[in-house]
C-alpha cells in the first residue's frame, strides 16, 4: 500500500493491510505535526509532493526494503496539504515473520523516504512561514 | 561514459530544434521563481549543471539553499546528463518529508 493523500491518513486501513497470518510482528512509525521548532509555536504544516516522483521513489523504497528484509507487507502512506498540530503526516507499517527486521525495515524507510522523497514541508508560525530544511 | 555518449549522440538534434523547456518549481523553488513552472527557450543542447548554472545567474536565491537537484523524468539527474527534447525536467530543492 503506498499512498500520497490529501485527506487525513487511514491508520486501521494500514494496519489492516499489513497484518498476515504469517508475520510474527508489525511495527509501525507515524510522523506527526509537532506544535513547536527550536522554542518557537508553529500553527501548521503545509506540505506539498511532486506526486508522480513522490510514488516512484516511495516504490522504489518499498521494493529494497523487500530487497533487504523478509517484510510480509508494507503500508507507506504520506500526507499533502494542509495539516494541523497533532495529525499523522506519514505512516510506515511493516510486517515481517519476527520484530527485528520490523523495526530495522521501518526504520530504514522512513529515514530514507525523508532523504529522497521528492516532499516538502513548510512550517507556518505566528509571524511568518519557512520551508523545512531550505537553507543552510 | 553513458552521457558522454548521449551527448554526442542527441548533440546534432539539439542545434536545429528551436525547443522550449519546462521546468515544474516546488517547495522554496517556486517561492524563489514566484511561479510553479519556468519555460527556457532550449535552442542548444543542455546539461543538467548549464540548467543549473543558468537558473543560479537569474535567480540568485537559488544559491543560498542547501541543495538543489534537478529531476529528469523522474529521476534525480547528475549534472553532465544532456536534456532531451520532451524530457520532464523538475527542479528539486531540498526535500523534508516525513
Amino acid at each position: 500500500m503506498i499512498l500520497l493523500t490529501d485527506t487525513p491518513i487511514d491508520l486501521a486501513a494500514a494496519l489492516a493491510h499489513v497484518q498476515t497470518g504469517s508475520a510474527g510482528a508489525v511495527d509501525v512509525f507515524i510522523g506527526t505535526v509537532r506544535n513547536q521548532t527550536a522554542q518557537k509555536r508553529v500553527v501548521r504544516l503545509e506540505y506539498e509532493a511532486y506526486a508522480p516522483m513522490a510514488l516512484k521513489k516511495m516504490e522504489s523504497l518499498a521494493a529494497e526494503a523487500r530487497r533487504r528484509w523478509p517484510v510480509e507487507r508494507l503500508a507507506l502512506i504520506h500526507r499533502v496539504g494542509v495539516l494541523e498540530i497533532g495529525e499523522a503526516a506519514v505512516v510506515i507499517a511493516v510486517s515481517t515473520p519476527h520484530r527485528a527486521e520490523a523495526f530495522e525495515a521501518c526504520r530504514w524507510l522512513i529515514d530514507t523516504l525523508k532523504d529522497v522523497v521528492p516532499i516538502w514541508k513548510k512550517e507556518v508560525f505566528e509571524d511568518g512561514d519557512v520551508w523545512v530544511a531550505a537553507h543552510a | 561514459m553513458p552521457e558522454r555518449y548521449a551527448e554526442k549522440r542527441f548533440a546534432g538534434y539539439f542545434c536545429t530544434m528551436a525547443q522550449t523547456l519546462t521546468i515544474a518549481l516546488f517547495g522554496v523553488a517556486r517561492d524563489i521563481v514566484g511561479a510553479s513552472t519556468l519555460t527556457l527557450p532550449a535552442q542548444k543542447q543542455f546539461t543538467v549543471g548549464q540548467l543549473l548554472e543558468r537558473l543560479r545567474a537569474d535567480y540568485p536565491r537559488f544559491t543560498e539553499l542547501r541543495s538543489l537537484l534537478v529531476a529528469v523524468n523522474q529521476e534525480y539527474a547528475e549534472t553532465p546528463q544532456l536534456i532531451r527534447a520532451g524530457d520532464e525536467i523538475a527542479l528539486i530543492p531540498p526535500v523534508a518529508g516525513g
